[in-house]
C-alpha cells in the first residue's frame, strides 16, 4: 500500500504517516524498550568498543538495514521518511552503535553508479552481513566536498580524515575524496593496507568516532557528487530525526519528574515558572517534527527542496535538542547533575547531533545559499 | 505522506478554477483584490464584493459548514477542499470569508446555541458583512480572569437593563452589534452568572470612545452603558449560562490568531526588501548575520506551516490533536514578534521613519507589522495564558487552583 500513487501522478494530500509506518515505529519503540533500557546503553558505552553485535544483529533483523535499499537489490525498497522514524526512535532511546555511518554509507550506494560493486555491497547491507561506515570530516573542521583535501592517484586513496564514526567496526569505509574529475567517494576495505585508524575520545559515548590516515590505499569509486550528497543529506535529516527523539525524550522526563517531585508541600509542576518552561519547550517542539518529516519526504520525493531542508532541519532540531536537555537537566535539579541519573546521555548525544555534518550557523549558511539569496 | 492530491480533487480544484474565472475577472482583481487583516479594522464590503461572495456561497466555495439554509455553502466537512479553496481564491486573490468576530464566532455560537429567529436574523448578513460585529467581554477589572467581569444585567419586565463597561473592544466603533458577556445572577459562583447577549450598538445609553492603539489607529474602544435596554429575548442560550455558550466560540478566535498565512507574507517580504535595500554598498542580503537569522526564523515559520498541514491531515482522519492543536497561538504570535523584529533590523537606519514617511522602506509596513505584533500576543488569550493552557491541558500539570476559582 506505501507507495501510494506514485506512478498515477495522483496523490492524498496527506501529511501523516501511513498504518504501515505506525506499525513499524511500534515494533522498533517495543524492541527498543524491551533491549535496550539506559542500563544496557551504559554498558554499550563503557566497553571497548562502543558496538554491541547483539543489539544491531536485532535491529536488522527487523529490517533497519534492508529499509532503504531497493527491491532489485535484495532491500525493502521503502521511503526515506520510513528510515527517519526510526532514527527518532534510535534517538528516544539514545542507542548506542553505529546506525549513522552505516545509514548514510547504504544511502551513498543507493544513489550511486549502476556497478557490481553496488550490487555487491548493497546486497551484503540489506541483508546485514556487513557494515559499513563514511569518512566525510577533514581536520580544519572541512564539511563541504568542495574543500576536500584528500586525493585519489591511480586507484589509490591519501589524505585525512576525522571524526569518522565506527571505522575500526566496519567492513567498509566509504571515504570523501578528489580526483582530477573532481570530489567523489571511494571505497576502502577494512584492515586495508596503508590506512591507520586511530580512536578519539568523544563526549557522545553512544557514537563513537575516530580518526583514518590514508597513505596510498587501494580503493574503488563508488560515485560522483550525487551520491555524496545523498549521503550528506541522508545523515543530516537522520540527525534531525535523532535530535527529535532525544529533545522530546528530555521534555518527558522533565515532565514525568515535574509530576512527582515535591517541594514547599507541593509538587513542582504546581509552579507557574516550572509550567512555563516546559510549555515553551514543547510549544517550540511539538510544531519542529513536521520539519524532519518533511525534510525526509523531500529527500526521495521532492528532490528540489532535499538538500535545503535536510540543512535547515538539521541545524534547528539540534539547536533544539541542546535546549531540551539543558532545560530538562536545570528541572531536575542536583539530581539532573549526576554522572548516574540517565539524562547526560540526551544532553551528550545533542552536541555530537550539533556538530556532526557541521555545526549550525554553517548549515544556515548553506539553507541561504540554497535559497538563492 | 504524500503532498499531492488525488485525481478527485483535483478535478475540483479545476472546476473551482473555471468558476473563479467567470465570477472573478483580471478588472475585480486589480481593483478590488485586497488583502484582508487580522484583527485590524474591518468596513462593510462594497456591492460587487458581495456579489461574488453570494456566487461563491451558492456554488459552495465559501462558509462550507454553515448550512444553506442560514446562508452558508452547506457542504460536508472536508478540510481537504477548504484547503484547495483557501489556496485557489489566495491566488487570483479573491473575496475569501469575512475576517472578524462575527463570522468567525457569533455564527458559531447561534449555530450551536441560537433561536431560529436569531439564526434567521443575524446568520446570513453576517456572512456577506452586512452587520459588523464587536465582541464585548473585556473590561477594565476583568482580562484574563474574564470570568470575573461585573457589566450588568437585569430583568426588568420584558426588557434587559444594561450597566457598567466593556473595553479594548475592537471595531467597536463601526460595529452594528456587539455580542457581550453580562453578569446577570449576582449571586451565582462567578462562572454560572454570566449571560451572553446581543445589543445593538445604536440602542440609547450606548457611548464609545475610541482608544488610539499604539499603532496610531484607533481601533479599539471602551464602551459605556448607561441603562442600556435591550429586549427579553437577546440572550443567547439559557440564562446564567453564557460562559458555556461563550467558550463554544473562543476556540475559533485562536485558530484565526494561528494562520500561518500572514507570517508567510510578511517574511517573504522581508527577504524581497533584504535584497532590495543597501547597506554600507552591500544588498543587506549578503549580510552573513542577517542570512543566518532569515534561515532561523524560516526554519520556524517552515515548522509552522507543515504543523499545519500536519493538523489538516489530523482532522481529515478524525484524530483529536490534543497538544498539537494548543501551540500555534503562543507559536505564531512569538514569530510574528521575532519577523517584525528581524525586519526592522534589516531596514536599519531607516526603521525609525514612520508607516506612510514616503523615504520609510517599504512604505514603513513592516512597522506595522513589528507594532501589531504585540496586539496579537495580548488579544485573545495572552501568552501566558496560552502557556498555562499547554501546561495544564497539553502536559498534563496540575491545574492552578486560584485560577480554578
Ligand atoms: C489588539 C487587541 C484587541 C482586543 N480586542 C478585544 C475585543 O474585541 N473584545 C474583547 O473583549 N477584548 C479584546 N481585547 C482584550 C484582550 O482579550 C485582553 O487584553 C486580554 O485578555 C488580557 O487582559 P488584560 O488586558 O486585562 O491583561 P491582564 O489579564 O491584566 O494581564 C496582564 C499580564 O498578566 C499576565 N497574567 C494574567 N493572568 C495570569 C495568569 N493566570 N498566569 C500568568 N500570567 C497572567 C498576562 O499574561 C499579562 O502579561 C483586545 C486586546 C488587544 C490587545
Amino acid at each position: 500500500m506505501r507507495p501510494r500513487g506514485r506512478d498515477t501522478g495522483w496523490g492524498i494530500m496527506d501529511f501523516g504517516l501511513s498504518q504501515e509506518q505506525v506499525l513499524l515505529v511500534d515494533t522498533v519503540r517495543r524492541y527498543l524498550a524491551d533491549n535496550c533500557p539506559t542500563s544496557r546503553v551504559r554498558s554499550v558505552m563503557e566497553s571497548e568498543t562502543g558496538h554491541d553485535g547483539g543489539l544491531w544483529a536485532g535491529l536488522m533483523e527487523l529490517g533497519v538495514g534492508a529499509l532503504v535499499v531497493p527491491e532489485s537489490y535484495g532491500g525493502l525498497g521503502a521511503e526515506f521518511l520510513d528510515l527517519a522514524l526510526i532514527s527518532e526512535q534510535l534517538g528516544s532511546a539514545a542507542v548506542p552503535g553505529p546506525f549513522l555511518g552505516h545509514a548514510m554509507a547504504t544511502l551513498a550506494l543507493v544513489y550511486a553508479e549502476d556497478s557490481e560493486l553496488k550490487k555487491e555491497c548493497l546486497s551484503a547491507l540489506a541483508g546485514g552481513e556487513a557494515l559499513a561506515t563514511c569518512a566525510v570530516a577533514e581536520p580544519g573542521d572541512v564539511w563541504d566536498h568542495a574543500a576536500v583535501a584528500s586525493t585519489v592517484k591511480d586507484g589509490k586513496l591519501s589524505g585525512r580524515k576525522t571524526l569518522v564514526p565506527y571505522a575500526s567496526a566496519a567492513d567498509w569505509l566509504l571515504v570523501v575524496a578528489r580526483d582530477g574529475d573532481g570530489p567523489g567517494l571511494w571505497l576502502v576495505d577494512a584492515g586495508a593496507a596503508g590506512m591507520e585508524l586511530r580512536t578519539l575520545r568523544g563526549n557522545d559515548m553512544t557514537r563513537r568516532v575516530e580518526s583514518a590516515e590514508f597513505s596510498a590505499v587501494v580503493c574503488r569509486r563508488v560515485g560522483g557528487v550525487e551520491s555524496l550528497a545523498k549521503m550528506r543529506d541522508a545523515g543530516l535529516v537522520l540527525l534531525a530525526a535523532d535530535s527529535f527523539g532525544g529533545a522530546q525524550r528530555c521534555l518527558d522526563m522533565a515532565r514525568d519528574y515535574a509530576l512527582q517531585r515535591q517541594q514547599f508541600g507541593q509538587v513542582i509542576g504546581m509552579f507557574q515558572a516550572v509550567k512555563h518552561q516546559l510549555a515553551n519547550l514543547a510549544a517550540e517542539l511539538e510544531p519542529s517534527m513536521s520539519l524532519y518529516w518533511y525534510a525526509a519526504h523531500a529527500y526521495d520525493r521532492i528532490p528540489e527542496d532535499g538538500p535545503r531542508h535536510a540543512a535547515l532541519a538539521k541545524a534547528y532540531l539540534s539547536d533544539l535538542y541542546d535546549r531540551a536537555a539543558r532545560d530538562s537537566t536545570e528541572l531536575h535539579g542536583g539530581i539532573g547533575f549526576t554522572w548516574e541519573f540517565d539524562l547526560h546521555l540526551w544532553f551528550r548525544r545533542s552536541i555530537f547531533n550539533r556538530s556532526y555534518l557541521g555545526d549550525s550557523d554553517y548549515l544556515r549558511g548553506r539553507a541561504a545559499d540554497l535559497a538563492g539569496w | 505522506m504524500d503532498l499531492r492530491y488525488s485525481a478527485e480533487y483535483e478535478q475540483f480544484r479545476g472546476e473551482l478554477r473555471a468558476f473563479l474565472d467567470k465570477n472573478w475577472t483580471d478588472e475585480d482583481r486589480a481593483t478590488l483584490g485586497g488583502e484582508e487583516v487580522l484583527i485590524g479594522s474591518i468596513s462593510k464590503p462594497g456591492e460587487r464584493v458581495t456579489e461574488f461572495r453570494i456566487a461563491a456561497i451558492e456554488a459552495g466555495y465559501l462558509y462550507r459548514n454553515v448550512p444553506r439554509r442560514w446562508g452558508g455553502g452547506g457542504q460536508p466537512f472536508d478540510p481537504l477542499k477548504s484547503a484547495i479553496i483557501r489556496e485557489e481564491f489566495k491566488r487570483v486573490r479573491a473575496p475569501r470569508e469575512m475576517v472578524g468576530q462575527g463570522p468567525s464566532m457569533l455564527v458559531f455560537t447561534l449555530l450551536a446555541h441560537g433561536t431560529e429567529e436569531q439564526k434567521e436574523r443575524f446568520i446570513r448578513d453576517t456572512l456577506l458583512g452586512r452587520i459588523l460585529w464587536c465582541q464585548g467581554y473585556s473590561e477594565p477589572g476583568a482580562g484574563s480572569d474574564l470570568a470575573s467581569l461585573r457589566s450588568k444585567a437585569e430583568l426588568d419586565g420584558d426588557q434587559w437593563v444594561i450597566n457598567g463597561q466593556k473595553t479594548w473592544t475592537s471595531n467597536a466603533a463601526e460595529a452594528d452589534w456587539m455580542f457581550a458577556l453580562l453578569r446577570s445572577e449576582p449571586d451565582a459562583p462567578k462562572h454560572e452568572g454570566i449571560t451572553y447577549m446581543l445589543i445593538d450598538m445604536s440602542t440609547p445609553g450606548i457611548e464609545v470612545r475610541p482608544f488610539r492603539n499604539i499603532v496610531g489607529d484607533s481601533d479599539f474602544s471602551e464602551v459605556f452603558f448607561d441603562n442600556v435596554r435591550v429586549p427579553k429575548d437577546s440572550i443567547v442560550g439559557a440564562r446564567g449560562e453564557g460562559w458555556k455558550v461563550s467558550r463554544s466560540t473562543l476556540k475559533y478566535e485562536r485558530a484565526l490568531i494561528g494562520d500561518t498565512d500572514i507570517a508567510r507574507r510578511t517574511f517573504d517580504g522581508m527577504v524581497m526588501m533584504a535584497r532590495a535595500l543597501e547597506r554600507r554598498g552591500k544588498p543587506v542580503i549578503e549580510d552573513p548575520v542577517i542570512r543566518n537569522r532569515l534561515v532561523q526564523l524560516e526554519s520556524r515559520l517552515l515548522a509552522a506551516e507543515f504543523h499545519s498541514m500536519r493538523l489538516l491531515t489530523m482532522q481529515a482522519r478524525g484524530e483529536e490533536a490534543l497538544l498539537a492543536g494548543m501551540v500555534p497561538k503562543l507559536n505564531s504570535t512569538q514569530l510574528s514578534y521575532d519577523l517584525g523584529k528581524a525586519a526592522m533590523d534589516v531596514m536599519g537606519g531607516g526603521g525609525s521613519l514612520a508607516p506612510g514617511e514616503p523615504e520609510a522602506p517599504a512604505m514603513g509596513m513592516f512597522v506595522t507589522a513589528y507594532l501589531w505584533s504585540l496586539g496579537v500576543l495580548i488579544a485573545g488569550g495572552t501568552a501566558n495564558i496560552q502557556r498555562n493552557i499547554i501546561a495544564e491541558r497539553g502536559l498534563g500539570m496540575p491545574r492552578d487552583p486560584v485560577q480554578k476559582r
